[in-house]
């Protein structure tokens, strides 16, 4: 339990309502643009609540004097501190509370898998059996009116302590590692591969669904704060770990990401016309292919299968529609349930017209004779014994095998960890997957270099490499003024 | 921030830029690649490096107009900055002493060839160079190459210069008058695939540096992919040099066309 909930504010804002009265209003829906007109504009989906709807929904916390909710946070947000000053009207204090822990609050808000976090744990959840109390819009409400309102408030920064440290990459775990560090006393400078800073938040996560604008808003925070970035250096290429030892830097955190899309290894990938789901969203949204203006090519499909069940599965075909594909489908082996995607993503895709073919697996690819995919294999499946993943993994069914028409296949079936950096530092501990080896507290396996994101998960969410940078910050900083 | 400091044109399509970016010329060696992009809306494309000043702390790229983007560098000028230039990436080449080495180069595959050559020669190798393009004026690069080969052969379709033929006809000859222990080839991917081929014939070990479509660099993507062996690898994480005898070129050549509708769109936005 966070310590303000004793204060006097608090204790009266309680037993302004009855609790009874408080667990009968129902939750709030999230104002969204219609769907037909969504599905072929890149405006963002969810439109955010308004200041009376988040009154209300904040008026359904609580106030647990044991806060489930902050046990399901990977950063440990002071989830009832943040709502209660929502509820009494207190906005920018709402916004300021969640940046003590967040370094980045309106993006959370937008894409943290929250039914599976904090309101999984909510007690509407665990002991109502009702809905959750919407953590998630809240989280984005306050952080959008801070934004809007032209007052954003900079952390106070403490005078410098004398000590370095540099983080490679720029997405959500480095921003956040850098953000505690800068708070703490230290010179942070972020170094980036590509010619924007943000990452996946950049690179991978659709406008739709996270606009840029928000993103560089929460960049220039941090830059405001102190955090130096630059781009279009590889650490490990352009610099190695001895360079950086040299320029006087006393740690290193690594948070680079999830390197190398995986692909399935079946007859036909390799025709024109099929891509990862990573360089599918790089074209679109980091190098905004779709625009006249834009330098870099993209094939707009009209018949878009996309290979997987994950967020960014979700993401791709998605972006297909906006794109004009006529048909946009999700092959997926397991069923929907199995499926790893934010339920949020699923009903928005299915509401846009995305199909879901479940239980169906590629098997090959055709091509036509310049080489261009225009049909595809699959195979029908079924629900077998649990495998290794809890999940009831999936057996082909004998003989079942469709032909589907495509001109375009997207294949997000997951993705391996950079090999840059690891492969770069000598001495470095890194899995048989590729990813780098690292303690309880970030450390890897050289003391001074700290790592976390997918670099060391493999692939996960951006709360989790959110949760990775704060945990080594905290942990390096300890490290380092022993 | 990546100022060009010269440039020279060597043919009508084929330009050398010498351009700021010391910290890349410190860490690069033969074989490596840099990303440009030259604007703020413009795709990234890889282009390898040709040599490089450390204490001038400049690199040098030589560019032929082929899409949008490289139409745009070839047409920069000196003083011009150059929006991002990322690297030095993929992996450098391998050096040692392998004895005679017979390296072909075509069109401004020349180019990324040299600094192989320079230190394959510093390595103490025999190094017999075949130098390839359709008619005089498009050789470029002559007198460099000479600086470290014992021997460069001229090859020429018209037989304007050198000796008349292709490339693999230059390359034949030397494989039947002396003992060869490896080859290296640059250049476009049909001409390293006829080149393969012959020195598949003869069992003659070949390195092939390629040049596919990226977007990132950095292995992040995966356009760039190709199947080497049998096996689907990355050129710019995996790469760009594969053992020539087990690169799959007619895929690549397939793949390498994948943007081609897109791509003649964009040429003619900027009026070629």
């Amino acid at each position: 339990m966070a310590e303000d909930r004793n204060e006097v504010w608090r204790d009266e804002l309680r037993k302004t309502i009855k609790n009874k009265e408080r667990t009968e209003i129902q939750r709030v829906r999230m104002n969204e643009l219609n769907a037909h007109y969504r599905a072929r504009v890149r405006e963002e989906v969810n439109q955010g609540l308004t200041e009376e709807q988040a009154l209300q929904e904040s008026k359904r916390c609580l106030d647990c004097p044991n806060p489930t909710c902050m046990t399901g946070c990977p950063v440990s947000i002071n989830i009832p501190g943040f709502i209660k000053n929502i509820e009494r009207g207190n906005f920018l204090e709402a916004a300021r509370v969640l940046k003590e822990t967040s370094a980045l609050p309106a993006v959370c808000g937008r894409v943290c898998p929250q039914e599976k976090q904090c309101e999984s744990q909510c007690f509407y959840k665990q002991k109502l059996g009702k809905e959750a109390v919407a953590i998630g819009y809240l989280e984005r409400f306050a952080a959008d009116y801070e934004r809007e309102s032209g007052k954003i408030s900079i952390p106070q920064i403490p005078s410098k302590n004398g000590k370095k440290v540099a983080v490679v990459g720029s997405g959500p775990a480095g921003l956040s590692f850098a953000g505690d560090m800068i708070k703490k006393g230290y010179e942070v400078t972020v170094f980036e591969a590509l010619h924007e800073i943000g990452g996946v938040l950049k690179y991978g996560i659709p406008e739709f669904r996270l606009p840029n604008s928000i993103v560089d808003v929460e960049i220039d925070n941090l830059a405001k704060m102190g955090v130096k970035f630059v781009k279009d250096c590889i650490i490990g290429k352009t610099l190695s770990m001895e360079d950086l030892k040299a320029q006087g830097y006393n740690g290193v955190f690594v948070a680079s990401g999830a390197g190398l899309p995986r692909f399935m290894n079946i007859k036909g990938e390799n025709l024109i016309g099929i891509l990862s789901s990573n360089e599918y969203l790089t074209r679109v949204n980091l190098m905004d292919a779709s625009n006249e203006e834009s330098d870099t090519p993209i094939y707009k499909g009209k018949n878009v299968a996309v290979i997987g069940g994950g967020n960014t599965a979700m993401d791709s075909v998605r972006t297909a529609l906006r794109l004009g594909a006529n048909r946009a489908m999700i092959i997926y082996r397991r069923s929907e349930e199995e499926m790893p995607a934010r339920l949020e993503e699923v009903k928005h895709a299915k509401e846009e017209g995305v199909e879901f073919l479940t239980l169906h697996n590629p098997i090959e690819y055709v091509g036509d004779e310049k080489g261009r995919v225009c049909l595809m294999k699959v195979q029908k499946m079924e629900l077998g014994e649990p495998d290794a993943s809890g999940r009831r993994s999936p057996v082909p069914v004998e003989g079942a095998i469709e032909e589907i028409e495509v001109d375009q296949v997207i294949v997000s079936v997951g993705v391996s960890p950079n090999p840059l950096v690891p492969n770069s530092v000598e001495g470095l501990e890194v899995s048989p997957k590729g990813t780098i080896v690292v303690n309880d507290s970030m450390q890897s396996s050289i003391p001074t270099i700290f790592a976390g994101g997918d670099i060391v998960r493999g692939g996960a969410t951006v709360i989790l490499a959110m949760g990775d940078g704060r945990a080594a910050a905290k942990a390096m900083d300890e490290y380092l003024m022993k | 921030m990546n100022k060009i400091v010269s440039k020279e044109n060597f043919s009508e399509n084929v330009v050398k830029l010498v351009v700021e970016a010391p910290l890349i010329a410190k860490a690069r060696k033969a074989g490596h690649f840099v990303i440009v992009r030259v604007w703020e809306k413009g795709e990234r494309i890889p282009l390898t490096i040709a040599s490089a000043d450390e204490k001038a702390g400049t690199i040098t790229l030589v560019v032929q107009k082929v899409g949008v983007t490289s139409t745009k560098l070839c047409e920069m000028n000196v003083g011009d900055e150059i929006t991002d230039i990322v690297g030095p990436l993929g992996k450098a080449t391998h050096i040692e002493k392998f004895g005679t080495v017979v390296c072909a180069g075509g069109g401004v595959g020349v180019a990324p060839l040299l600094p192989i050559v320079e230190a394959l020669k510093k390595a103490g190798n025999r190094v017999i160079t075949v130098l390839a393009a359709r008619t005089k004026d498009l050789i470029i690069m002559e007198s460099q190459m000479r600086q470290f080969s014992d021997e460069v052969v001229i090859m020429t379709d018209d037989g304007s210069y050198g000796k008349k033929g292709l490339v693999t006809n230059g390359v034949e000859e030397v494989i039947n008058r002396e003992k060869v222990d490896m080859c290296v080839t640059i250049g476009p991917a049909i001409m390293m695939k006829f080149v393969s081929l012959l020195t598949k014939k003869y069992e003659l070990p070949t390195i092939a540096s390629l040049n596919t479509i990226m977007v990132d660099g950095t292995g992040m993507c995966g356009a760039c992919r190709i199947t080497v062996g049998g096996k689907t690898k990355f050129v710019c994480v995996d790469g760009p040099e594969f053992d020539a005898h087990q690169v799959d070129f007619d895929e690549m050549l397939m793949r390498m066309g994948a943007y081609r509708e897109e791509e003649k769109a964009d040429l003619y936005k900027i009026g070629k």
